[in-house]
């Protein structure tokens, strides 16, 4: 992709334990576009938190980037000097976390916290950061802005304060937002509210978006493009409607056939048997073909890579494919 | 809090059979007021808030109910007070007529019927003692309860759970570190099963597992219903979820219900406006990034509520009736405008 601002390739990191490093990604590649939101989906344990963590610079040992690449903007960041990363990390790549309280300072007034990052970003004086934060205030959907600069975090409620954070986000104009969970703790009316103004800032401002969620109903709201991942990969990537409607990995499928729908009654779901291997256990070959219906003798021996199908790519010897794709219906 | 009118009995199961359980103006109202001392030197007056504010519902035998609500809503205390672990401030729970914590009630019938009546919670972690074997978890009702009290035929119920449940009987040596979320959720519920209970209370069950785990659960639960004719109150913030499972659902919205009705008719023709606006906030997964309007607002502050109908500040067809009087729930539904015929 030409117009690519996050560009990770063949990313690896690896963990280090007295027996041995244990792999937590192992080689993932992805682009996020201006103006796209990638979706990053999986249950626990499958390391879209900590791909999240990379992109940002934060994995702290015993975790390391073993091998592999991340760009921003063409330029590569995952190997930078700590200093030099932590003015990309906040100028450059703007980061909303599940919990608002992480990254707020309870003991600050939200206004303070703005009007500082903002300054740390931009030579601008106080008075004009102070207008710029009121303005990304009103930007994100907080009423009476200019008096709530002097508001501390926890006069706010669970959904404003997530808007705040946004806000502190967007602060120095970033290229790329890395969001993990940002709904997770929210009502659902809440959620909805914090979608949609997601979505309509990153089409205001052009940012890419790399969105991580277990939720594949947000993902279906938001996300332009979704990543499938497991075990530490990528199972499959491509447009959001053609992975959820027509997906081609068999742990795809199955996922997307054990949530449970508003429409359906008492139908059973499918279900997954298993659940997601441990780090120091990850099966050989396909890392999901001992909880896969359709596995071969191939899958057990051999990985698959990650391979095209119509606007798709998953990694499967087997993938479903043509008629046998409407396993939603 | 409410004055007035109790809204009453709207909830009646379908079947003609008297229900196993009977909830009535149910309420909790907690204390958050500081110190004694500190509201003497401040002179600050005491501070209650209503969690659940005349709660009353029905469920038949062999029957599934909801109760979904966002948080602070008051859906887990209902769902503790129902089964004893919280003290009711007022309100009467029956289980197959006979009050729960009623002191006319002869010991020996209160101990039977607590028997009946058991809980899963959603934390599979935190609800299982970690220094115990899943053997010892599991027998623990049957001991207590003196269903069993030969521990050779302790040990073969044990084995006979655990296998209902999805486990290997040998898994009773075992201790709770060594299973996964959603394994640790099925020892809890074979946990329940064994002091053979007619009704179970399940706390959002499945909220702290992965979907496909989730599914597992669900899908067993749904089993287990069918195979030992079980009653559940089901407690969730997952609409989809409770769509799934429940065959009535109450709606609950800062601590009263608003809404009461059969699944698919409170899905396919939602009448509260909160109702409404809750289902058109789930995200929906077959309609991708349709525009939807968001909801309004957020819940409030459950210590100083909206007057009237608790969700007049957001609602977009408030008059001013709304504001002054709690709407009764009449045929399932408690909203004025509802009532009257106007939306």
């Amino acid at each position: 992709m030409t117009d690519s601002v996050l560009s990770v390739r063949d990313l690896v990191i690896e963990f280090a334990t007295r027996r041995g490093p244990l792999r937590a990604i192992d080689g993932i590649s992805f682009d996020i576009a201006k103006g796209e939101v990638l979706g990053v989906v999986g249950e626990s344990g499958a390391g879209k938190s900590l791909t999240g963590t990379a992109v940002i610079g934060l994995v702290e040992p015993p975790g390391r980037i073993a091998s592999g690449e991340i760009r921003l903007a063409g330029r590569r960041i995952d190997n930078l000097p700590r200093d030099e990363m932590r003015k990309v990390r906040g100028k450059q790549i703007g980061m909303i976390f599940q919990d608002p309280l992480t990254s707020l300072d309870p003991l600050m007034k939200i206004g303070d916290q703005l009007i500082e990052t903002i300054r740390t970003h931009a030579a601008m004086t106080w008075a004009q950061a102070r207008d710029r934060a009121v303005f990304l205030l009103e930007e994100v959907g907080i009423p009476a802005a200019a008096e709530r600069l002097m508001a501390h975090p926890h006069e706010f409620s669970g959904g404003m304060r997530q808007r705040v954070v946004i806000a502190l986000a967007l602060a120095a104009g970033p290229d790329v937002v890395v969001a993990d969970e940002p709904t997770t703790a929210l009502d659902v009316s809440v959620q909805a509210q914090i979608i949609a103004l997601l979505r309509r800032l990153t089409r205001d401002h052009g940012m890419a978006v790399m969105l991580i969620t277990h939720d594949m109903g947000v993902i279906a709201q938001i996300a332009d493009r979704v990543a499938v991942m497991y075990a530490g990969r990528i199972v499959e990537i491509g447009p959001v409607r053609e992975v959820i409607g027509r997906p081609h990995h068999p742990y795809t499928a199955g996922l997307m056939g054990s949530i449970p729908s508003l429409r359906s009654d008492h139908a059973r779901l499918r279900q997954i048997p298993g659940s997601m291997p441990r780090l120091d256990a990850i099966p050989q070959g396909c890392a999901f073909n001992p909880r896969c219906d359709r596995v071969l003798d191939r899958c057990r021996v051999e990985r698959p890579q990650l391979a095209s199908f119509d606007r798709t790519a998953a990694a499967c010897f087997d993938p479903i494919l043509g008629h046998d794709a409407e396993v939603r219906a | 809090m409410s004055e007035g009118e109790t809204p009453i009995a709207a909830a009646v199961p379908p079947a003609e059979v008297p229900p196993l359980v009977r909830v009535s103006d149910l309420r909790k109202v907690f204390d958050v007021s500081a110190s004694a001392l500190e509201r003497m030197m401040s002179g600050a007056p005491r501070r209650l808030v209503t969690a659940v504010d005349h709660v009353t519902f029905e469920i038949g035998r062999g029957e599934t109910f909801a109760l979904v609500g966002e948080s602070g809503s008051g859906k887990s205390t209902v769902a503790r007070m129902v089964v004893g672990l919280l003290e009711r401030s007022a309100g009467r729970v029956t289980i197959d007529g006979t009050a729960v914590d009623d002191p006319a009630t002869p010991r020996a019938e209160r101990q039977a019927l607590r028997r009946k009546i058991q809980m899963i919670f959603q934390d599979p972690y935190a609800s299982l003692n970690p220094r115990w074997t899943v053997g010892r978890i599991v027998a623990e009702p049957v001991v207590t309860f003196g269903v069993l009290t030969d521990s050779r035929a302790i040990e073969r119920r044990v084995g006979e759970l655990l296998a209902l449940v999805g486990l290997a009987p040998a898994d009773r040596v075992k201790y709770p570190h060594q299973f996964s979320g959603g394994q640790r959720q099925r020892i809890a519920i074979a946990r329940a099963l064994s002091a053979e209970p007619a009704f179970i209370v399940c706390d959002e069950p499945t909220s702290a597992l992965d979907v496909s785990v989730q599914a597992q659960i669900l899908n067993l639960m749904a089993d287990l219903q069918d195979r030992l004719g079980l009653t559940y109150l089901f407690i969730s913030h997952n609409l989809a979820v409770v769509r799934h499972m429940a065959d009535r659902i109450g709606v609950l919205y800062l601590g009263r219900l608003v809404e009461v009705r059969p699944a698919r008719a409170l899905f396919d023709d939602p009448r509260h406006p909160y109702t409404r606006m809750l289902i058109e906030a789930v995200p929906d997964l077959e309609a991708p990034s349709v525009v939807r309007d968001p909801a309004r607002g957020e819940i409030p502050n459950p210590i100083d509520p909206p007057t009237g109908c608790h969700f007049h500040p957001r609602c977009p067809h408030v008059v001013e009736r709304c504001r002054r009087e709690v709407p009764a729930l009449l045929d399932g539904v408690a909203c004025h405008r509802v009532a009257d015929g106007s939306i």
